[in-house]
């Protein structure tokens, strides 16, 4: 079986996802990876004429079924204490986060 | 076995409380009964050790929620005390899949990262559940964040068992939903499908499971796995719970735009309708399928399981019976596309919805020593999220990455199209099969063992092989039992119809519940439930 993802594109993608793994979960995420990559080759066999266009949900919306756009009103936030409770770290009424990396610009 | 009040179904419990026979509280006690006499160890995300016993019980509900139930149904019996109407679902236990926010529950997606997350609202189909009358009893395990066919990869274990033998898999990832259902723990359901996750269980578990058309019922408040192919739906004992349930949960919703401006029939007016005159479709497409070789990784043909389609066969003969017409080679050639099509487009979703999970504003957060946010953001996803989850996302990342993709992602939306043209031909009133509906088997086998799939992400993604298609061309599909295999495991049979079909096709299930009602499969019961007085 062909090796699509390699470490170093793997690396890459863990990245991008913001994770970190352990050597055993990298190892088996790899191998899944290129497995589901092999199942989705199948796609690269079909040719598909020009005026196929995508379907980026399945049905389609009228001008009848599409719900109108609601007034443009102020509909309050009853629950933003209990919203902001759920929050690891709050300090008058702000989220505490670790420091937020920058570089200067320039 | 006596029938418990839990056993009866939701009509005649909404009867009963509603006359006064019985009262909501009685029917919550015999739910609870119910759940303490089969649940077995509660699933937690604690250190899991297997045990033997685990596999002989269900293990359903990641949270009882005990006493705002009993809140709930006291308010029903008080609103009846005083002459008021509670709503079509008076004193029906409901249990909520852990994947809809009910407020001030618990709501964990059967993940660490929600693990602590109590949510501050309710999601729009519950609240209407309840609004109806329904009690929520709790919420039931799934496959983390619905990733999954068989509930094994939730973060919350043991893992759920299938009642009708604890050592298969209820199916997924509406597994809990189903084997709460079968086993009496609950009388209906809300469940979510995004590739077969209501109907597959359904089927594995011997109940009926009905995912709606895109845009049926609203998504308000559900945790979002791939936005363009969930669909929240109901799951019960019999046709006519489900079309009490979808009546009360269907409609447009100002929280969702997604939410269709389409009139809500009765559709339990609708139900005894029968069948006489309307068009059922067979297609050698959901008989024959490609799958995987699970050691080589090659594609090959394989036939789905002579019991299934057995039960497909006899579901026609009975329909024939009954005055429909039943139409053969109905060509549906794209439908083996649908797992790699589902393999990219679900997963750059997935993804995209899954970065919002980062410790900050709600759920588990990493409480060590870090350097700066980006490393609370890793060590708290790596942390929080489970296996399947992190490779869901992985591979959202490389399908939809500029100088990886290739192309991927625009390319199964383009077959995605193929896909529905399928459907809109098989349904088209002028085209050559101008069909009401597409009988089908519901999965290629029934439940299989727990353990003996996980882990292999391919191999249990086409679990969803028949059911898949009708998540990307986004119409309705209701998944009925239709007798038990040789092992004694249910078999499921499905029916696919156009956008909004709903009614029709649960008057179809219906009929076919009349048709079968005497056949002897109809009088066994879950293993869980035999020797319960």
């Amino acid at each position: 079986m062909t090796e699509k993802i390699t470490k170093e594109i793997f690396d890459h993608l863990v990245d991008l996802a913001a994770l970190e793994l352990d050597d055993d979960e990298a190892k088996y995420l790899r191998n899944e990876l290129n497995n589901q990559l092999q199942a989705i080759y199948e796609l690269e066999a079909i040719t598909l004429d020009d005026e196929i266009d995508v379907t980026s949900h399945g049905v389609p919306y009228t001008e009848s079924t599409r719900p109108e756009l609601r007034e443009d009103v102020i509909d309050p936030c009853k629950e933003a204490d209990e919203i902001l409770a759920q929050a690891a770290e709050v300090q008058d009424r702000y989220i505490v986060v670790p420091d937020i990396p920058s570089e200067e610009l320039g | 076995m006596n029938e418990a009040l839990c056993d009866l179904s939701a009509l005649e419990i909404a009867r009963r409380v509603k006359s006064g026979e019985n009262s909501a509280v009685q029917v919550l006690e015999s739910t609870l009964d119910r759940i303490r006499n089969v649940e077995g160890n509660s699933p937690s995300t604690a250190s899991y050790t297997f045990d033997p016993a685990d596999l002989e019980k269900i293990h359903a509900y990641i949270t009882v929620t005990k006493d705002r139930a009993r809140v709930q149904a006291e308010q029903v019996d008080r609103a009846i005390e005083e002459g008021q109407d509670p709503g079509p679902l008076a004193g029906v236990p409901l249990a909520v899949k852990d994947i809809f926010c009910v407020r001030d529950t618990p709501s964990t997606a059967g993940s660490r990262i929600l693990e602590n997350f109590i949510s501050p609202y309710s999601a729009t189909p519950v609240e209407r559940l309840e609004a109806a009358g329904a009690v929520t009893v709790g919420k039931v395990n799934l496959d983390e964040f619905t990733f999954g066919s068989s509930n094994e990869s939730s973060a919350f274990l043991p893992p759920v068992g299938n009642p009708w033998n604890a050592a298969h898999v209820p199916g997924g990832s509406s597994g809990g939903s189903a084997a709460a259902v079968a086993a009496g723990e609950a009388v209906i359901s809300i469940g979510t499908d995004t590739a077969g996750s209501i109907r597959q269980p359904a089927a594995f578990c011997g109940v009926v499971g009905m995912k709606p058309t895109y845009g049926r019922v609203s998504r308000y408040g559900l945790i979002a796995f791939a936005s363009s192919l969930d669909c929240p739906g109901p799951i019960a004992r019999n046709t006519t719970d489900v079309a009490l349930a979808l009546q009360v949960m269907a409609g447009s919703d100002p929280h969702d735009a997604t939410a269709a401006e389409v009139p809500v029939p009765d559709y339990v007016s609708l139900l005894e309708g029968g069948v006489e005159g309307l068009r059922i479709g067979l297609s050698p497409d959901y008989f024959k399928l490609k799958f995987p070789d699970p050691e080589t990784g090659e594609i090959r043909e394989q036939s789905i399981d002579p019991d299934a389609q057995r039960a497909v066969q006899h579901a026609a003969e009975i329909f024939a019976r009954a005055g429909a017409e039943i139409v053969e080679d109905v060509p549906m050639p794209n439908t083996h596309y649908g797992i790699p099509v589902y393999f990219v487009i679900s997963r750059v979703e997935a993804a995209s919805n899954l970065h919002r999970y980062d410790g900050v504003k709600y759920g588990y957060r990493y409480d060590g020593e870090v350097e700066d946010l980006r490393q609370l953001y890793r060590i708290t996803r790596a942390r929080g999220f489970g296996p399947q989850v992190k490779l869901r996302i992985l591979m959202g990342m490389y399908v939809s990455a500029e100088q990886y993709e290739k192309g991927y992602y625009d390319k199964a939306l383009r077959v995605r199209t193929l896909i529905r043209r399928d459907f809109l031909e098989a349904f088209d009133p002028q085209g050559r099969y101008k069909l009401d509906c597409l009988l089908t088997a519901t999965t290629p086998t029934s439940a299989f063992e727990i353990g003996s799939v996980y882990g292999d992400s391919v191999l249990m993604q086409y679990a969803d092989l028949l059911t898949v298609s009708a998540n990307h061309a986004g119409n309705p599909g209701l998944s009925v039992p239709a007798g038990l295999d040789e092992k004694g495991l249910p078999i499921g049979i499905q029916f696919l119809g156009p956008d909004f079909s709903e009614g029709t096709l649960l008057r179809i299930g219906r009929t076919y519940e009349m048709r079968t009602e005497h056949e002897p499969w109809r009088a066994v019961k879950p293993k869980v439930l035999q020797g319960l007085g």
